[in-house]
């Protein structure tokens, strides 16, 4: 415990905890749209923003999150296009992202910076960036809550949303975007490897146990809470990596509610056994005497 | 004094270049109720789609409440209901929490919901003989539960003008009487209906005009026509499957 007397290590856990909160309000959205996975293609862009801002001596996390928002939005032009080649174009993206990154990083003199935003490293994170982690953590934060009931109806009926006159364009990009900015600020977390495991394991262990997508959503930020901070206490203390130790913590909460649930399903089950539907009158003659 | 609520005029509908829509023109007037019916494939469900612009026209116009389509922004007036619930989505959604999507027309996206939101949704449940299920997941309910609650969430906006594709499709008798209802009730208060659809059933005492679509043109408009054919049979039973009006993945992104 002494460990979390140390600054580096407080920044560790307010940033960790700061992601754990936003990532599941944002990542909600994706998996209802079943876009669950679009968090690691993001992932991939943002990588190679980091390297154009190592090279360029700028900020990498300011870069990636630039490069990110514009892949993000390159993705969602293509989704919204609906063409089969999407996936195709998907693919050019992702990959072309992370050896972009790869190859830009590896100029930039700074090679070791590469593990730590393909695998995290929560330890190092200076004021600074906790400082912006917190701030866009937090906007996001307010802009999924705020959003809910629009957003809810892009992701749930698109078409509907359409008709409702909602700017469905607009907060299709205003997703995309907002997962950029996750993406980017869960780098330093996780790293780009595991990002879409915050931003999608507690949204899938919350829904194995709630009726509602507003139940959901709570649910899922208390899990990504509890992932971040209980991650953080198991690195300083069993000496291992961050990241990792916050993704298997969210992974085990995930298995710890699918069990639960099934548990106490069955048990409802046996307690009171649900009457089967009233049938409907045959339609057809069955029997003719 | 009437006034048109909907105005097609000589609109064409194509998708890569095949027509669905030739030079299709309609117009429908406050308190009628016009039932759309065709074939599957001819063209019907795809009518309604360009009417709320979910398709675009290849030329022609279509007027919504006197306002070109383009330029149309009083969407609350207009409250769709889709054939069926999207490809169903990855977390689970409560009946209320489908039906409170259709206040967003009329009250924006960034003001919360109030009171007046909650009565809306409460009385649009309450009319499809649904509150009772509005905590329960949307997932656990059968089809035509589904589709009454996709007709809630329609009524919840308090339209003038309903659109619904193919409502009664595959939906058990008690939806169906359930769904007769509500619309009756909507009827009653002024509204506005256009539907599609491929039998009207309990619905067809609420029909005031049947348009025919056959091969992308328009066959027959004015009163609902009689059966033809084995369909005229008094014993006929509907026993065909109820498949998607066009090949799917053409334009369902």
């Amino acid at each position: 415990m002494e460990l979390f007397q140390y600054p580096y290590m407080q920044r560790a856990l307010i940033g960790a905890l700061v992601i754990g909160l936003a990532a599941p309000a944002l990542g909600i959205y994706l998996v209802q749209r079943r876009l669950a996975l679009i968090g690691d293609g993001v992932g991939h862009v943002a990588l190679t923003g980091v390297g154009a801002g190592l090279l360029l001596n700028h900020s990498p996390v300011l870069v990636a999150v630039i490069v990110a928002s514009l892949g993000a939005i390159t993705i969602e032009l293509v989704r919204a296009r609906g063409r089969t080649s999407g996936d195709l174009a998907l693919a050019l993206l992702f990959y072309g992202g992370i050896a972009g990154g790869v190859m830009l990083v590896g100029l930039s003199d700074n090679t070791r910076a590469l593990n730590a935003y393909l695998f995290g490293s929560l330890t190092t994170i200076s004021p600074g960036d906790l400082t912006t982690i917190t701030v866009l953590g937090a906007a996001i934060l307010v802009t999924m809550l705020a959003l809910r009931p629009a957003l809810f109806a892009v992701c749930h009926d698109e078409e509907y949303a359409r008709v409702s006159g909602l700017p469905v364009r607009t907060l299709n990009l205003l997703l995309a975007v907002a997962t950029a900015v996750t993406v980017t600020i869960a780098m330093r977390a996780v790293g780009v490897l595991l990002i879409s495991a915050l931003m999608v394991v507690p949204v899938a262990a919350a829904q194995q146990v709630t009726r509602g997508f507003r139940g959901t959503m709570a649910a899922a930020m208390a899990l990504g809470l509890f992932a971040a901070g209980s991650g953080v206490y198991v690195a300083a203390n069993a000496n291992t990596a961050p990241g990792a130790s916050v993704v298997l913590m969210a992974i085990a909460s995930f298995a710890v509610v699918a069990l639960g649930g099934t548990v106490w399903r069955a048990l409802r089950r046996r307690a009171a056994p649900a009457a089967a539907p009233a049938a409907e009158p045959h339609e057809v003659v069955l029997h003719r005497s | 004094m009437t006034s048109p609520v909907i105005t097609v005029t000589h609109g064409v509908v194509g998708y890569d270049g095949r027509p669905v829509l030739r030079d299709v023109s309609l117009t429908v007037t406050a308190g009628e109720v016009v039932a759309v019916l065709g074939a599957n494939g001819s063209g019907k469900s795809t009518l309604i789609r360009a009417v709320l612009g979910l398709v675009p026209l290849v030329s022609g116009s279509v007027t919504l409440f006197d306002h070109p389509l383009r330029r149309f922004r009083q969407w609350h007036r207009i409250g769709y209901v889709p054939q069926r619930l999207g490809a169903g989505s990855g977390v689970p959604a409560t009946v209320r929490e489908v039906v409170a999507s259709g206040r967003l027309a009329r009250r924006g996206v960034l003001r919360p919901p109030g009171r007046a939101d909650r009565d809306a949704v409460d009385a649009a449940l309450a009319s499809v003989g649904l509150a009772d299920r509005a905590g329960d997941p949307v997932a656990t309910l059968s089809g035509g539960q589904q589709q009454r609650t996709l007709i809630a969430r329609a009524l919840a906006g308090q339209p003038e003008l309903l659109v619904l594709d193919e409502p009664t499709a595959g939906v058990d008798a008690a939806s169906q009487e359930a769904f007769a209802g509500a619309l009756k009730d909507f009827v009653a208060g002024g509204g506005t209906v256009l539907l599609v659809a491929h039998e009207l059933g309990p619905l067809r005492p609420l029909i005031s005009r049947a348009v025919v679509v056959h091969a992308g043109g328009i066959a027959h408009d004015g009163a609902v026509p009689e059966p033809a054919g084995h369909h005229a049979d008094p014993d006929h039973d509907h026993v065909h499957p109820h498949g998607p009006d066009e090949p799917a993945g053409l334009w369902s992104s």
